[in-house]
Order: C-alpha cells, then sequence, then structure tokens
C-alpha cells in the first residue's frame, strides 16, 4: 500500500477567495479522504439580533454576503412580512426579482471569471469580469450603489427604477447577451475545459438529495428543486421554470450556470415588461410575533431564514442556513477517489461563499 | 409554532428522521434555540417545496443523536449545535467538538447566554 501523506488545501488557495481549508489524505495523487475546517471569517451575525432591532437586522443580513446581499435582505424581510401579515405592493415584488436577478447575473459571472483564471484562461477570465462591470454599472444606476444596494425593506422597497433607467437596463441586457455569445462557447467546447470538468466529480441525483445538495449543485444532478418556482416577489407571474442538467458532474455544473444567466436575462425583461404602476412599499407599524422560515433561491441556491419573534422589537432567533453550508457535505462526499489535481475545479464548481457559511 | 411542525422526543427522533427519509423529504437544515427552561432543536425538511419540520425539546447539556447515518448531510448543522448551544451530539461522521466555527478561546455556547436588552451594544 502506498504511503499516505495529508495535504492541507487552503485556507489560503488560489482558487479560494475566502478562506477556508480542506485537510486531504492523499495515496500518491488519489484523494481518500477530506475534512473541511472552517472558523476563519465567522462573525456571530446571528446573535446580533440581541443588540439589533429587527428594522436595523435588514442591514446585518445584507452584509453576510457581498455578493447575493440583496437575497438575503429579500428573504429576511420576506419573513418578517410574513409575521407582520404585510402584503408588499406588485410593483415592489417586480423590483425585487429584478434586483435578484442583477445579483444572479453579477454572481455567475463572477463565479465563470474565477473559474476561467483556474483554468488558465487569463483573456476568458477577464471577458467575463468585463461583462460583469457593465451589470455592476446598471446596478449602480438602479439602486445607487453596485454591491450592498440597501433596496429592500420591510414593506418593499425603498427605490424605483424609472422609465428612462429601465430602457438603460435593457440596453445594458442586450450587452450581456451579445458578450455571453463570444465567450461561452469558450466555456462550452474548449477541449481543455472539458478534459477537465466532463466525468470529474460525478454528484448522482440519489446523492444530491440525500446529502442536502442546493443550488447549482443540485439542478446540475438533474433534480429541478428552485426556489423560484414557489412563486416569491414576482416569479409565480413571470413563467418560471428551474435549469436542470443530469449528467452531475463539473461540466453540468458550468452549463447549468450559463443557462442561469440566459434565464437571468430573460425574468428581466419579462419583469420589465409586466411590472404594474402603483407604490413600491407599504408603511409598517407594530414588532413582529410568532415563528416562520422563508427561503429564497441564490445564485448559490437555496437559503433558509427561520425566524422567530416575540412582539418585541428584538427577536427572539435568527437562523441562516446558506447555499453554500449545505453544499460543503457533497463535495466532501465527492473528494475521496479524486485526483490532487481535479480537487480545485471540484471546489469551485461548488461556487463557494465562505461568508455566508460562517455568517 | 411553525405550520407542518411535529413534536418528537429524543426515544423516538431517529425512527421520525427515517421515516421522513421513506417518505421522501430532504433535508434542509436544522436550528436550534433556547425555549423556556431548554433547548428547541427544530429538523426542518422539505418535499416538492412543503416544509415540514420536527420538534425535540431537549435539557441544556443533553446528548442527542445525530441524524447523520441517516441524512449524512446534516453533520455541520449538528455541529453548530455543540459550538453555539452546548448540546452533546452523539455518532457524529466529522466530530469538531464545539468548534467548528468557535475558535479555542471563544466563549462556551454563547446562544446559551442571556442577554441584557438594555445593553445597547457596540457601536451606540
Amino acid at each position: 500500500m502506498a504511503g499516505r501523506i495529508v495535504i492541507p488545501f487552503g485556507p489560503q488557495h488560489p482558487v479560494l477567495p475566502e478562506p477556508f481549508q480542506l485537510k486531504l489524505t492523499l495515496e500518491e495523487e488519489k484523494v481518500v479522504e477530506a475534512v473541511p475546517a472552517f472558523g476563519y471569517i465567522h462573525r456571530g451575525l446571528e446573535q446580533l439580533i440581541e443588540k439589533r432591532d429587527f428594522n436595523q437586522m435588514v442591514f446585518i443580513v445584507e452584509r453576510v454576503c457581498g455578493i447575493c446581499t440583496f437575497m438575503h435582505a429579500l428573504a429576511y424581510c420576506q419573513g418578517i412580512e410574513q409575521l407582520m401579515n404585510v402584503e408588499v405592493p406588485p410593483r415592489a415584488r417586480y423590483l425585487r426579482t429584478i434586483w435578484s436577478e442583477l445579483q444572479r447575473l453579477h454572481s455567475h459571472h463572477l463565479w465563470l471569471g474565477l473559474l476561467a483564471d483556474a483554468m488558465g484562461f487569463e483573456s476568458l477570465f477577464m471577458q467575463s469580469w468585463k461583462n460583469r462591470e457593465a451589470i455592476m454599472d446598471i446596478t449602480e444606476a438602479t439602486a445607487g450603489s453596485r454591491i450592498i444596494i440597501s433596496t429592500c425593506q420591510i414593506g418593499g422597497v425603498r427605490r424605483d427604477i424609472d422609465a428612462a433607467l429601465q430602457g438603460d437596463l435593457r440596453k445594458t441586457l442586450d450587452q450581456i447577451e451579445a458578450e455571453l455569445r463570444q465567450i461561452e462557447p469558450v466555456f462550452r467546447d474548449d477541449p481543455t475545459v472539458r478534459s477537465r470538468t466532463v466525468g470529474k466529480a460525478v454528484l448522482t441525483r440519489e446523492r444530491a438529495i440525500e446529502l442536502s445538495a442546493a443550488g447549482p449543485m443540485l439542478r446540475a444532478s438533474g433534480v429541478p428543486q428552485d426556489i423560484r418556482l414557489t412563486g416569491y416577489a414576482a416569479y409565480g407571474e413571470l413563467d418560471f421554470q428551474p435549469v436542470t442538467e443530469e449528467a452531475g458532474d463539473n461540466y453540468a455544473r458550468i452549463i447549468v450556470r450559463l443557462r442561469d444567466i440566459h434565464q437571468s436575462i430573460e425574468l428581466i425583461r419579462a419583469a420589465l415588461d409586466k411590472m404594474p404602476g402603483g407604490d413600491i412599499s407599504v408603511p409598517v407599524k407594530g414588532n413582529p410575533d410568532g415563528e416562520v422560515v422563508s427561503r429564497v433561491e441564490q445564485p448559490r441556491g437555496e437559503v433558509l431564514y427561520y425566524i422567530k419573534a416575540n412582539g418585541t422589537k428584538n427577536l427572539e432567533r435568527l437562523r441562516i442556513r446558506t447555499p453554500t453550508f449545505a453544499n460543503m457535505a457533497p463535495v466532501v462526499h465527492l473528494l475521496p477517489g479524486l485526483e490532487l489535481a481535479d480537487v480545485p475545479i471540484l471546489v469551485l464548481s461548488m461556487d463557494p461563499c465562505l461568508s455566508c457559511t460562517e455568517r | 409554532m411553525l405550520d407542518n411542525e411535529t413534536a418528537v422526543t429524543l426515544a423516538d427522533l431517529l425512527d421520525r428522521v427515517a421515516g421522513c427519509k421513506r417518505d421522501g423529504f430532504r433535508f434542509v437544515t436544522c436550528t436550534g434555540l433556547r425555549s423556556g427552561d431548554g433547548i428547541d432543536v427544530i429538523y426542518h425538511f422539505d418535499r416538492d417545496y412543503k416544509m415540514q419540520h420536527l420538534r425535540l425539546h431537549v435539557q441544556p447539556g443533553s446528548e442527542l443523536p445525530s441524524i447523520s447515518p441517516v441524512y449524512p448531510g446534516a453533520f455541520l448543522a449538528e455541529n453548530e449545535l455543540q459550538d453555539f448551544l452546548g448540546l452533546k451530539v452523539t455518532g457524529l461522521p466529522i466530530d469538531y467538538h464545539g468548534h467548528l466555527f468557535l475558535t479555542e478561546d471563544a466563549p462556551v455556547a454563547p446562544m446559551l447566554k442571556v442577554v441584557d436588552k438594555n445593553d445597547p451594544g457596540e457601536g451606540k
């Protein structure tokens, strides 16, 4: 039997934008065991409910993640609105959908760039992030800032998107779509990309469900699970159907995200076409009381907010289960048997977000 | 109380969780929280976008069995129960012994602490 060695993958590693570690036990070049280690960026955000009231917590949960920040606020606000029987105006639901999909577009382009960079495709990395810049610019134009946009509030949204900005948004979508047509064939067809992803790290449908996978990790294994199908915000009025692939390998996870991007563009166009006029928020009085679970589909998958309130301004418990937290178990399961050289692409195929995971 | 919630005991927890799996439910996560003089652990499941919750009430410091033999994806959420609420989960495939996220010098079971609501906290 070959001797075993333990390789620390991370906490600092070229493919990890944020720190965590995999302790990989190897026999020659093959992984035989993997144990993840965390705790590098835990901030205790859930416990801030003790110091911040339920309205202030909107700004706290936005800071759980620097990528899908709006969707954290959305999941939280929807939960509080359910507890307080607040009905959000229809226009606000559409605006929430538009900003959610803009963040999905930016997140997936960020990921495409990281993947390209990890595989040595410098130009592809820059092309992907160039496209992302256009998304960030239109996000800033519509919301006032690029990342933490703070447009979601309990009872609706803080800003409207007027007709002129809607026109700018449509032009940006056309531009993104045209640019994507230039770079997408490389991700789909390049022999190097295919050799590093097709048939690698296959997660079967049954194991994906058993291991509680979420988002593209789950849908790339043929499971049509996407919380947008529940119809929250305006998704119930936009003829939404989840994107799935069947192979369950690294390549399928790339294809799911590429198709997600096209779908997001179409969802924003549809939302702009159908968005009604009217108010963008309703006044909310009183304090929440009771327990609720609220779920939203983030770029990495389902996020779950459990909220317990007691009629005071401070919540009793806020629990946030993010998609990367759910996808760690499938990755740990997929690592044994993999060549060491394939580990970075598998880890990236999860699109890990450690700020979300540790909160 | 949540919609579709069922109370379970330590004695029947694993049977009820196995029943969820037989019925086609996907484990989503578990949540621990202070409840009266004890702790509630809520196990959240999903099937066809409908959630089901099992609520277990235990005393602080209790031992409870891991559901990872049934749902292998549960081990991280169960380790969180050890970190933040000081529960002991037995049979974990990877046991961080209360240090999944918390460092060696971090407060023990910080979510068990009773908080002074009049303390304005940092930044005020």
